[in-house]
C-alpha cells in the first residue's frame, strides 16, 4: 500500500485554468438583460403616467405582471424539458427542467408578496381568493412539490425520472386549476389586455401597456440568463462530481 | 391486462380483509376527523350546517391519504413490487389494480363515515341522495386516481408519508374545489342543480385526463 | 438463448457495467462471481427487466428484452435476495398469487405440489411472516418456479441456507437443468458454483474478465482462477 502511495504522488493532472471565455449566447443574454431592464425602468417611472385613484403603488404592477409571466413561463419550460427527459434520458434536459423550477418558485414567490401589497391598496384587501392570485398560489406548491421529488434521496436518474414525471402532471394540472378557480369566484382582477366589458375599471392607459410590455420583455431576458447561468453552474457540479468519482477510482486501484 | 389488475386488486382487498388494518386506520381517523369538527364548529349552531358539505370531502381526503400511503408502501416489504415488476404485464397493470384496491376501500370508507357525520350533526339531506352518490363516485375516483400515481411517486422516498400530502393537495386542488361546490349544491339547494351539474362535468374531465395520463406515465414511475 | 451485446449501465456519474458481451445457450448453468460492487446483481437485474441499461442489446430466444417484455417476462424465473413474498399471506395465497400473475393453469394444484416439493406442506396454511428464513428461502423458490420458467435468474440464492434448503435449491436447479432450463446464478459460494454449474463467469468493475467450462466439480480450478484474477490483481 506504501508503495502505492508512493507510485500516487505524481502529479495530479494539471488542468487548464484558464479563464472560459462566455459563450456568444452568454453574452446577449447579458447585454439582452442589461438594456431592456434600464429601458424598463426608464418606462416604468418617466414614460408611464401615475395611475388617477392609486398613485405611485400601482408601479408595483409593473413587477407583478411580468414575473407572474416568468412564474408561468418558467413551469412551461420545465414541462417541455420534462418531456424531453423522458424520452432521451440527456441529463442536461433535466437540468434545464430542474432550474427553470428552482426560478419559478422565486418568481412566483415575488408574484405572491406584490401581489398582497398591491391588493391592498386597490382592493383594500391583503389576499382576495381570486381565480389568478389563487393558480400562482397552487403553481408556488406545485413548484414546491417538484423541488421535493428533485430533492429525494437516490441516483441522480431516479430522482430525474421522477421528477420529470411530476412536471408533466403538475403543468397539465395549472390550466384545470385556473378555470377551477375562475369558475369558483371571480370578483377582483380587472382585464388588462384587450376590452373588459363586464369588469369595472378594466382596460389601460397606452402609456402604461407600452411600459409592461417593455417590462415584460426584461423580464423574459433576466429568466433566460438565470436559467442560462444556473444550468452552466448546475453543469459545473456534475463536472466535478465526475472529477472526484474518477479520483476516487483512481485511489482504489 | 385487466385480469392481472384483478388479480393484483383481489389479493390487497383479501389480505385488507384478513388483517383490517388500514381500512380500520382509516374508518377511525375518520371518526377522529368528525370528532375534531364538532370542537371546530359547534353542532349545536345552526349555521353549521352550512360545513357539513365540506366536512364530507375533508373525511375523505384525510383518511384517504392514509390509505394511499400505505398502500404502495407496503409492497416494499420483502420487494414484493419487484416481484409484481418482474410478472408478465405492463406497468399500468399494476397501477390500475392498486387503483381499483384503494378506490374500493375509499368507497367503504365512505358508506361507513358519511352516514355516521350526518347522523352525528343532525344534518337533513334537502337535496337528492342519487346526485350525492354520484357526486361522492366522480370525486373519489379522480382523487383515489392521481392520488395512487403520486403515492407510487412518493414511495421512492424514505419519508413518503410527509411527501405525499404536499403533492397531492395542490394537484388535485381542481377536484376538491369542484366537488365541494358540488356537494353544496345537491345536499343544499337542489334549485341550482345545473351548476352542480356542471361541475362535476369538470371533475369528470380531469378524471379522465388524468387517469389516462397516470396510465402512460406510470412506466416512468416504476422502473428500480 | 441469451444474447448480451455491449451492455452498459450507469448510475449516477459511475459506469457500473461497462461493456458486457455474453452469449449463454440453452440448458447452460452458469455461474456469475466476481466481488461485491463488480455488477453482477446489476447485471441480473438487467436481464430481469428490472433495471432498464443505459445502452447495449438484450435478446432472448430473438425475442427484445424492451418490446417484447412481457413474453420475456414469462420465461424468467427471478429469485433475489428479498422473498418477494407477502408476509401475512400463506405460502399457498403467495403462490397462487404469483401464478395467476403469469397466468398458470390448474394454479392451486400446481401451488401445492410445488410446496410439498419443497417440504413444508405442513405449513401451507401458516402465514410467511411466522417462517425462518430458511423456510422462506424455501418457498420463495417455489415462487420462481411456480410457471415453469425457461430461464432462472438467482441472486445469490444459497446465502444464508441450511443444508436441507441448500440441497432443495440444487435438486431444483438440476431438475430443471433436465427439463432444459437455463440458469444464471450470481453467487459468492464458489463450492456450490462448481457443484451445479457447468460454466463460471468472473466478473470485475463491470467487465468480463474470464469465462470458461468447467466439469467434475473442480472447485480448486475456480477458486484458483478467482484468486489469479480477483484477489491476486490487487
Amino acid at each position: 500500500m506504501s508503495m502505492n502511495l508512493e507510485r500516487e504522488k505524481a502529479p495530479l493532472p494539471i488542468v487548464d485554468l484558464a479563464p472560459v471565455k462566455s459563450s456568444m449566447l452568454t453574452k446577449i443574454l447579458y447585454g439582452g438583460m442589461v438594456v431592456s431592464m434600464l429601458a424598463a425602468f426608464y418606462f416604468i417611472f418617466m414614460y408611464a403616467e401615475v395611475e388617477k385613484t392609486m398613485g405611485a403603488v400601482q408601479k408595483i404592477f409593473y413587477m407583478h405582471v411580468p414575473s407572474a409571466w416568468v412564474a408561468f413561463l418558467a413551469f412551461f419550460v420545465t414541462f417541455v424539458f420534462s418531456i424531453l427527459f423522458l424520452i432521451k434520458r440527456k441529463r442536461v434536459y433535466d437540468t434545464y427542467a430542474y432550474v427553470s423550477a428552482e426560478i419559478g418558485v422565486v418568481f412566483t414567490a415575488i408574484v405572491l408578496t406584490t401581489g398582497p401589497i398591491w391588493a391592498k391598496s386597490s382592493w383594500n384587501t391583503w389576499w382576495a381568493w381570486e381565480p389568478r392570485l389563487t393558480t400562482t398560489l397552487i403553481l408556488f406548491f406545485l413548484f414546491m412539490a417538484y423541488l421535493m421529488v428533485r430533492q429525494m434521496d437516490g441516483v441522480w436518474d431516479k430522482k430525474a425520472r421522477l421528477a420529470a414525471v411530476f412536471g408533466i402532471i403538475g403543468f397539465a394540472d395549472v390550466p384545470i386549476v385556473f378555470f377551477a378557480i375562475r369558475w369558483w369566484q371571480s370578483k377582483f382582477h380587472p382585464i388588462v389586455f384587450g376590452d373588459g366589458p363586464s369588469q369595472e375599471g378594466g382596460g389601460i392607459a397606452p402609456s402604461m401597456l407600452v411600459a409592461l410590455l417593455v417590462t415584460i420583455a426584461a423580464f423574459t431576458f433576466l429568466y433566460a440568463y438565470i436559467l442560462h447561468k444556473g444550468v452552466s453552474f448546475e453543469n459545473m457540479k456534475i463536472k466535478v462530481g465526475h472529477y472526484k468519482e474518477k479520483l476516487r477510482e483512481k485511489l482504489e486501484n | 391486462m385487466l385480469r392481472a389488475a384483478l388479480t393484483i386488486a383481489k389479493k390487497d382487498i383479501y389480505s385488507e380483509l384478513r388483517t383490517k388494518q388500514v381500512l380500520g386506520t382509516m374508518i377511525i381517523f375518520a371518526g377522529l376527523v368528525i370528532l375534531v369538527l364538532s370542537f371546530a364548529f359547534d353542532p349545536a349552531n345552526n349555521t353549521t350546517k352550512a360545513v357539513i358539505p365540506g366536512a364530507v370531502w375533508i373525511i375523505i381526503v384525510f383518511s384517504g391519504i392514509l390509505g394511499l400511503n400505505r398502500s404502495l408502501v407496503s409492497e416494499q416489504r420483502n420487494e414484493t413490487m419487484h416481484g409484481l415488476m418482474v410478472a408478465p404485464m405492463d406497468a399500468s397493470s399494476i397501477y390500475l389494480g392498486k387503483f381499483m384496491a384503494n378506490f374500493s376501500m375509499i368507497l367503504i370508507v365512505e358508506i361507513v363515515s358519511i352516514p355516521f357525520l350526518f347522523l352525528l350533526f343532525d344534518f337533513k339531506i334537502t337535496g337528492s341522495i342519487l346526485y350525492f352518490i354520484l357526486v361522492l363516485f366522480v370525486g373519489s375516483f379522480g382523487f383515489i386516481a392521481i392520488g395512487t400515481f403520486l403515492a407510487a411517486l412518493a414511495s421512492n422516498s424514505k419519508s413518503s408519508e410527509m411527501l405525499l400530502p404536499l403533492l397531492l393537495f395542490p394537484m388535485t386542488s381542481p377536484v376538491l374545489i369542484g366537488v365541494t361546490q358540488a356537494t353544496k349544491i345537491i345536499l343544499t339547494n337542489m334549485e341550482k342543480l345545473s351548476t352542480a351539474l356542471s361541475w362535476m362535468q369538470l371533475v369528470a374531465a380531469y378524471d379522465v385526463i388524468f387517469f389516462v395520463l397516470c396510465f402512460l406515465l406510470i412506466e416512468y414511475v416504476l422502473e428500480v | 438463448m441469451i444474447e448480451i451485446k455491449k451492455l452498459t449501465k450507469q448510475a449516477d456519474n459511475k459506469l457500473i457495467l461497462r461493456g458486457i458481451d455474453l452469449s449463454i445457450t440453452q440448458g447452460e448453468t452458469v455461474a456469475i462471481l466476481g466481488q461485491n460492487g463488480a455488477g453482477k446483481s446489476t447485471l441480473l437485474k438487467v436481464l430481469a427487466t428490472l433495471i432498464k441499461p443505459t445502452s447495449g442489446l438484450v435478446k432472448i430466444n430473438g425475442l427484445d428484452l424492451k418490446k417484447d417484455h412481457i413474453e420475456v417476462k414469462k420465461m424468467f424465473g427471478y429469485l433475489p435476495h428479498s422473498s418477494l413474498l407477502y408476509d401475512h399471506n400463506t405460502p399457498l395465497e403467495n403462490l397462487v398469487f404469483f401464478g395467476n400473475l403469469y397466468g398458470v393453469k390448474d394454479v392451486e394444484n400446481r401451488a401445492r405440489k410445488l410446496v410439498n416439493d419443497v417440504g413444508l406442506s405442513f405449513f401451507i396454511n401458516e402465514p410467511v411472516k411466522n417462517f425462518s428464513r430458511g423456510m422462506i428461502q424455501r418457498i420463495a423458490i417455489a415462487r420462481a418456479i411456480i410457471h415453469e420458467p425457461k430461464i432462472m435468474l438467482l441472486d445469490e440464492p444459497h446465502t444464508g441456507l441450511d443444508q436441507g434448503a441448500i440441497t432443495i435449491l440444487n435438486n431444483v436447479v438440476l431438475s430443471m437443468k433436465e427439463k432444459g432450463c437455463t440458469t444464471l446464478m450470481v453467487t459468492h459460494d464458489f463450492k456450490q458454483a462448481a457443484a451445479i454449474c457447468d460454466r463460471i463467469i468472473i466478473v470485475k468493475n463491470g467487465k468480463i474478465a474470464d469465462d470458461f467450462k468447467i466439469n467434475s466439480q473442480s472447485l480448486s480450478l475456480v477458486s484458483e482462477k478467482y484468486q489469479v484474477l480477483v484477489e491476486g490483481g490487487s
